[in-house]
């Protein structure tokens, strides 16, 4: 009889418990894993920006709208090669719980800055035409069920009354974690909407192209000292360090997940731990007979330790296999909420140990308890 | 006959580390659960707080939030001078025309984030009556000055006493942090409205406040005011306001609170099962012995699931007690529906502790139901033979 036949032997002993615990683990390494791969991709949302790409802001906060006639100072910058403009629209669609983004673009310098927008030439051409036409995301449209060609009408709560879309194009995202879940229309009928309400003239924030990345900060810091002294100050950042800012709004909520996160592989640890040592303990007296047929305390051990490491490796595997599932596979999102959310390599590695972590702790005392029974007191040991 | 509880206590103590690491592992659920649900509470109670039943809140038609609102001075003029406002004992109506803006500014830690500024008229500390000046002095009107609510003093960059906060061109003085009962305008830097509709942006108002001279009148002054054809404004008790910016937010957390608890508790429960069940299979002998005495099988189902509630109970405390600390924790966010920073407690509330009791005895039963009945099931013979 080989170890590992007496190893499979002894968890099969005990299936249901065997089971339990690996499923206990699979339910940490998940949780673990799932708010790790939150976090992370909240994180990073900033590697999505282009450092190629600058943004010019209101100073005061994005809030503030910058006047039109900023344009042509801009697009006269060296440096730069094109530029676009947009505008938050702020419209609801039917209730407000169903939020997504939904904004105003110059539209051809807007494709020409993110060919992260792919968008069927048919579809480019349908949207350039009609003058109330949109784009949605991928993701958008699937929310809703929404197909080209259907109109779609959003309550202004910036610019008051309903005022409606016709759907020209869906857009896919070239590149992962780029944004699937807006509505893009012509920033030409914002400028109709707005002057109708008096607020004509502004854009929200510009957007330029450079064509050296290496020059970008020369380039925001000569754009910001052209206004530096005028009514509307500007701030202009890579796009990186714009979304960045986002993120940093959220505070310390990531500090309560992590801290989270701890608490859970704790819990999970502690639990695994006892129902491990319980059902080494009970076994005293198979050891003792292990022993007096001539396996040595060393064979002993390593048979207690495989034990925990297969368990531990099931439950890792488990766990690790669902967060693949629901992230990789199954491209949850949150509702639009977060997207591109993937497991990466290093919280794998991380999983991986806590999962031999548990594996030794659990493992380790009863394991050691084992090689040193006596042979003796095991058999009258009462479990 | 019933088996006395004295029995699962003892059979516990005599197993100190078995139960104390299942207690502990359900006491973890239970503190994650409190924590998060602590956390939404507190948010959600800063902003449900901050709105009066009597006062009356008055956007531009369609807005959601003040950042996307406008009110002009011609309709602030008209709206002043509805006979359902309050007036104060000389006579001017208790309103509030308020200027509303969220300015990008640095949290301590350098983290930027945007930090509501609202200039409100003279009356606005008698409609809003529960802002107190906790040091310092009120701002003067027309004066380049601000005072600070008190949850930024210490969170956000320049906001002690003395300290320049710079809006556009212009730099404020902070001469005043006021307290607004642990509310949202704790959250804000208060100004002279005139002042500070120079520096953002141009003669228009954001929102108006009303107190209402009669609390059930707003029915009546909102028809009256929707149905005025100079207007283009709608009416809400700040109450509701108030609920509904906390809305968004309040279930994210309280979503993320459940789905995160609810994975968490499934393997509490396995730990449950397996701990219960190690006790069941180790106790064989004893089981027999029950029964042999005239002990019913129903008894001792009772008894065994007694014990799991025992010791979820013991795990539900814990967590409880676990939990007291975090109480009172301040912490900020962005709230996105008003885009602005907000400065709320971690809030413990008792019904969220006796929701966690609750839970920890429910993880507790579901653990324990299967040990107990296969325990009560025991064949007597074989019982006594084992072991």
């Amino acid at each position: 009889m080989t170890r590992t036949t007496l190893v499979l032997a002894n968890l099969k002993r005990r299936l249901r418990r065997t089971i339990l615990t690996v499923l206990g683990l699979a339910t940490a390494i998940f949780l673990f894993v799932a708010l790790r791969t939150f976090l992370h991709t909240l994180q990073t949302v900033g590697d999505v920006g282009s450092e190629s790409r600058l943004i010019t802001s209101a100073k005061l906060g994005i809030v503030f709208p910058l006047p039109m006639a900023y344009r042509t100072r801009i697009e006269s910058q060296p440096g730069v090669h094109t530029v676009s403009y947009a505008s938050w629209f702020g419209g609801v669609y039917q209730d407000p719980s169903n939020f997504f983004a939904n904004f105003a673009v110059d539209a051809e310098s807007y494709l020409a800055l993110y060919p992260e927008i792919v968008l069927p030439e048919d579809q480019k051409q349908a949207w350039m035409a009609d003058r109330t036409g949109a784009i949605i995301g991928r993701r958008l449209a699937e929310r809703f069920g929404w197909q080209i060609g259907q109109t779609v009408t959003l309550t202004g709560t910036i610019y008051p009354g309903d005022h409606t879309f016709n759907i020209r194009g869906i857009y896919h995202a070239g590149k992962k974690g780029f944004d699937e879940i807006s509505l893009l229309f012509h920033h030409r009928y914002l400028d109709e909407i707005a002057r109708a309400n008096g607020m004509e003239g502004l854009v929200g924030w510009y957007v330029m192209g450079v064509s050296d990345a290496e020059a970008a900060p020369a380039i925001a810091q000569a754009i910001d000292q052209a206004y530096e002294n005028s009514a509307t100050p500007t701030r202009t950042q890579t796009e990186q360090a714009f979304n960045l800012a986002f993120v940093g709004m959220y505070g310390n909520i990531g500090f309560f997940l992590n801290a989270i996160g701890l608490a859970v592989v704790f819990a999970i640890l502690m639990v695994t731990a006892n129902t491990m040592a319980m059902s080494a303990r009970e076994r005293f007296s198979d050891i003792a007979v292990l022993k007096t047929l001539g396996f040595t305390d060393g064979d002993v051990m390593r048979i207690v330790l495989s034990e925990a490491l297969v368990v531990a490796t099931l439950g890792f595997v488990l766990g690790l296999g669902g967060a693949f599932l629901v992230f990789n596979l199954a491209d949850f999102d949150m509702g639009g909420f977060v997207p591109g959310l993937s497991v990466t390599p290093s919280i794998v590695a991380i999983a991986a140990g806590i999962a031999l972590l548990i594996a030794v702790a659990s493992g380790a005392v009863p394991a050691w308890q084992s090689s040193k029974l006596k042979v003796v007191e095991a058999l009258r040991y009462v479990a | 006959m019933k088996i006395p509880i004295i029995y699962n206590i003892r059979s516990l103590i005599q197993r100190p580390a078995t139960t104390l690491a299942t207690a502990l592992g359900i006491a973890f659920v239970v503190l994650t659960f409190i924590g998060m649900l602590a956390l939404a509470n507190g948010f959600r109670a800063a902003l449900v707080s901050t709105g009066r039943d009597d006062n009356v809140l008055v956007l531009r038609k369609g807005a959601d939030t003040e950042i996307s609102s406008g009110i002009s001075r011609e309709h602030a003029a008209i709206l002043r001078s509805f006979e359902e406002i309050a007036r104060l004992p000389d006579g001017r109506p208790m309103v509030s025309s308020d200027v509303y803006v969220v300015v990008a500014k640095p949290r301590v830690n350098g983290s930027e984030t945007h930090m509501p500024v609202r200039g409100v008229s003279p009356e606005a500390t008698a409609v809003r009556d529960r802002i107190r000046i906790i040091e310092g002095r009120m701002f003067e009107p027309g004066r380049p000055e601000v005072i600070v609510g008190k949850g930024f003093v210490g969170r956000m960059r320049d906001t002690n006493i003395g300290d320049k906060l710079r809006f556009g061109q212009q730099d404020f003085t902070v001469v005043g942090h006021f307290d607004a009962d642990g509310s949202a305008f704790e959250s804000e830097v208060w100004g002279d409205n005139e002042t500070l509709m120079n520096v953002f942006r141009g003669p228009v108002y954001q929102s108006m406040v009303l107190r209402l001279a009669d609390p059930g009148a707003f029915d009546r002054l909102k028809a009256r005011v929707e149905g005025d054809p100079r207007l283009q404004v709608d009416v809400e008790r700040e109450s509701t306001f108030y609920a509904e910016q906390s809305a968004l937010l309040t279930n994210v957390l309280r979503f993320i609170a459940i789905f995160v608890t609810a994975i968490m508790a499934f393997g509490a429960v396995f730990g449950a099962i397996n701990t219960m069940d190690a006790m069941v299979a180790a106790r064989g002998r004893e089981i027999a012995l029950l029964r042999t005495l005239g002990f019913r099988r129903r008894s001792i189902m009772a008894s065994f699931l007694a014990e799991a509630l025992l010791v979820a109970l013991v795990g539900g405390l814990i967590g409880c007690l676990l939990s007291l600390p975090i109480n009172g924790i301040q912490t900020s966010t962005t709230n996105w529906q008003s885009f602005g920073e907000v400065t709320f407690a971690f809030r413990v509330t008792p019904a969220s502790l006796v929701a966690g009791i609750v839970f920890a005895l429910v993880m507790g039963l579901i653990g324990g139901l299967m040990p107990a009945w296969r325990a009560a099931r025991a064949t007597v013979a074989v019982g006594l033979r084992r072991g």
